[in-house]
């Protein structure tokens, strides 16, 4: 199995599951900025992060999504994008110890080069400041993850390579009658060339409509690359009751298709938006049965 | 019988300076803007919106007809006005309450305009009360609301009641759409329609404006 040079064990290694909804669950406001938390509520952060180490992730991400320059500037706190960003990799590296490793997360900027809302320019100095103080804070991989737009991933990628750090590259595919398709139409194969062409050393999925529609999309970038694949599907789209968001996919269930992702060609597995600890050690467990029967 | 197919394709195809050629051009011929709107814009911005039901077009392809289709309103908005033809309605658009996230709200907006209606955007984060005050202040028949967060979309209803309490709800139409946004979570609320994408806003707002 292909996998990034990080003395990671061999086989299928189990990474975590959402920071949003499970900081929503320790009080985390709606509208609130989550990565603002790491200077507000450093504590309620790293309980997020010990009980994915808890439960048997290999690899933790970082609270830092949506902590560049542009996004934290719409919260009003662009001036505090460095200390948000060192904050959020100190917290998961404390959490994650030297056995666990850390990705550092990073988000899109939520601007449409498309419709003019921002340049490759300012893209790619939005990254690189990102990208550079998680990189000081001794993280062993940079995430590049929920992008949907191939050209604001490629800047990211420069900015993240340069860092000499690991850079894996995970897109949205949510659209077209297929959902097989980033919202600008690129296909898991279009993706998987043009990030690998970028410099990313993994390419991967995440977010999308839930984790049956992994397992074609997983097939379809084993197939386009020898990379290791990064797949962290969501807990289906969420229903409202009464007021608030229940995802509808059980840890048994969503760990039964995890299996069917590893045998896709996952190398890395683990979950988005509503999933939790329960769903990681659900994971573990199906991977551990598996490997006895 | 004039030609509309040459600005049809440009609008399609999303040349701009094409679409706005073939408008100049049929003008000079004598074809009435209203005309041009209704037998070559209009049909060709559903055909887009087909398009992208069907998987052709994504969201590049969208905001190129989008933009083909708002430069010929530029040139031909003064005759239609002179011509005492009212744009396809007001729409008032903004992200509800807590929610910071505009894309779809945009691209939403882009396709109204690229449709002929007048769009005002009162960009992200906006309270109940700020969506009232437009309402009234624009006399907007129709607004639309966006969320992509699950916990945000609470907001519409919180919006929709300040339509209520400001006795308004009756005059106007309330279209809602985002990512985690349903049919059934429109119908729960009461609004008055949802749009999967912004392809299908075009068609959801004229329906709603009764044209």
């Amino acid at each position: 199995m292909p996998t990034l040079s990080l003395n990671l064990p061999p086989g299928p290694v189990i990474t975590d599951g959402a920071w949003g909804t499970q900081l929503q669950a320790l009080g985390l406001g709606a509208g609130e900025c989550p990565d603002a938390w790491n200077l507000t509520h450093a504590g309620r952060v790293e309980t997020v992060a010990r009980a994915y180490v808890e439960a048997g992730s290999q690899v933790i991400l970082t609270n830092t999504f949506g902590a560049n320059r542009l996004r934290l500037a719409a919260h009003g706190l662009g001036d505090r994008t460095l200390e948000i960003n060192r904050t959020g990799a100190r917290i998961s590296r404390r959490a994650a110890g030297d056995r666990i490793k850390v990705f550092a997360s990073i988000g899109p900027t939520g601007r449409l080069l498309a419709m003019g809302e921002t340049n490759e320019a300012e893209l790619r100095a939005v990254f690189e400041e990102q990208a550079r103080v998680l990189a000081a804070e001794g993280v062993d991989a940079l995430l590049l993850e929920t992008f949907a737009d191939l050209d604001e991933i490629r800047a990211a990628i420069a900015a993240a390579k340069a860092t000499g750090l690991p850079v894996v590259a995970s897109l949205v595919f949510d659209s077209g009658p297929a959902r097989d398709r980033t919202m600008m139409g690129a296909t898991p194969e279009q993706a998987a060339a043009a990030v690998i062409a970028a410099g990313a050393d993994a390419v991967g999925a995440n977010c999308g409509n839930g984790i049956d529609g992994f397992i074609p999309i997983c097939r379809r970038l084993r197939a386009a690359t020898d990379r290791p694949l990064w797949l962290k599907a969501n807990a289906g789209l969420p229903e409202i009751v009464d007021g608030r968001a229940v995802y509808r996919t059980s840890p048994e269930y969503f760990a039964s298709r995890t299996l069917d992702l590893v045998k896709a060609g996952a190398t890395f597995v683990g979950g988005c938006c509503g999933t939790s600890p329960a769903f990681i050690t659900a994971i573990k467990q199906a991977l551990q049965a598996a490997k006895q029967g | 019988m004039p030609d509309f197919s040459k600005l049809h394709e440009a609008v399609l195809t999303g040349n701009a300076p094409a679409a706005v050629a073939a408008a100049r051009q049929a003008m000079d011929a004598g074809i009435e803007p209203v005309e041009l709107v209704n037998r070559a814009i209009s049909p060709a911005m559903d055909e887009v919106g087909r398009l992208y039901e069907a998987g052709e077009y994504f969201v590049p392809e969208l905001l190129l007809a989008a933009r083909a289709t708002k430069e010929v309103f530029q040139l031909i908005r003064p005759l239609l006005t002179q011509k005492d033809v009212q744009p396809a309605a007001r729409v008032v658009l903004g992200t509800v309450q807590g929610d910071l996230h505009d894309i779809g709200k945009n691209l939403v907006g882009a396709m109204l305009e690229g449709g002929g209606f007048e769009v005002i955007d009162l960009g992200v984060n906006v309270p109940p009360e700020k969506f009232v005050r437009a309402m009234e202040e624009k006399q907007a028949q129709i607004v639309g609301l966006s969320a992509l967060l699950t916990t945000t979309m609470p907001a519409m209803k919180t919006t929709l009641d300040a339509f209520r309490t400001a006795g308004i709800r009756g005059r106007i139409k309330v279209m809602i759409g985002g990512a985690p946004i349903t049919q059934s979570y429109a119908d729960s609320i009461g609004a008055d329609a949802y749009g999967e994408n912004a392809a299908a806003a075009v068609a959801i707002a004229r329906k709603l404006a009764g044209r």
